[in-house]
């Protein structure tokens, strides 16, 4: 699985991309960040507060229920702000 | 037509590459100069790539469907910009000036909540990551239905 991240939650999780083989338990987008935060470090403090952060799977938005696994991009960023 | 790119756009070739339908109405956002009272010294855009110009193709093909169009561009930038740079151009070609009009606000609107760019801005206090705006929120969801 590839994880993405963007703007200030690629700063605090101090990587814009990394590969990651999460345990088979973790079955959706809310798995995967319970499962990063346990991890700790930048990823985990980036992922503090969901209230901040939008997820997308295979580039497209998704809610925190959203099936992940296998080879998904996943990727976490700031709501946006371009225009 | 959709295109993310580093570098400037001419508005005048990007107009005359749209059908001449009726009416064409643009929209062209710039780097702002002041940002909450402080002067901005450059603006860096950053984007996903991919993800950013498939927001941009489902936009305009929902625009298309919203609206009798006889064309559509939309040039977004990335990178480092200097103040009064070009950012963003929104075109829409229509046979009237309503269904432009509405269009382009509509593709403005939405482009901004919707497709993945974040800008962080310089200033003598540092750079910052510019926060979403409540207003932007709210004149993007006008547009729901």
């Amino acid at each position: 699985m590839r994880l993405l991240y963007f703007a200030w939650v690629r700063e605090k999780a101090g990587k814009g991309q990394e590969e990651v083989a999460p345990p088979a338990e973790v079955a959706d987008v809310a798995g995967l960040i319970a499962w990063l935060r346990s991890r700790g470090g930048g990823p985990a403090d980036a992922l503090a507060d969901l209230r901040l952060v939008r997820v997308a799977v295979n580039q497209e938005y998704v809610a925190l229920d959203h099936p992940v696994g296998g080879s998904d991009e996943v990727a976490f960023f700031p709501p946006v702000t371009g225009g | 037509m959709i295109r993310v790119q580093q570098q400037d756009f001419d508005v005048a070739a990007e107009l005359a590459a749209l059908p001449a339908a009726g009416g064409i109405c643009v929209f062209v956002g710039t780097v702002r100069d002041v940002s909450d009272g402080r002067p901005v010294a450059a603006m860096t855009l950053e984007h996903y790539p991919g993800m950013a110009e498939r927001e941009l193709a489902r936009l305009e093909e929902e625009a298309q469907g919203r609206w009798p169009l006889a064309g559509v561009a939309i040039v977004h930038r990335y990178g480092r910009l200097q103040p009064g740079e070009r950012i963003v151009l929104v075109a829409v070609a229509a046979p009237h000036r309503a269904a432009a009009f509405e269009a382009c606000r509509f593709l403005i609107d939405r482009l901004k909540t919707e497709a993945p760019f974040w800008k962080s801005e310089e200033t003598a206090g540092g750079a910052r990551w510019v926060a979403a705006r409540r207003e932007d929120a709210a004149a993007a969801e006008r547009w729901d239905s």
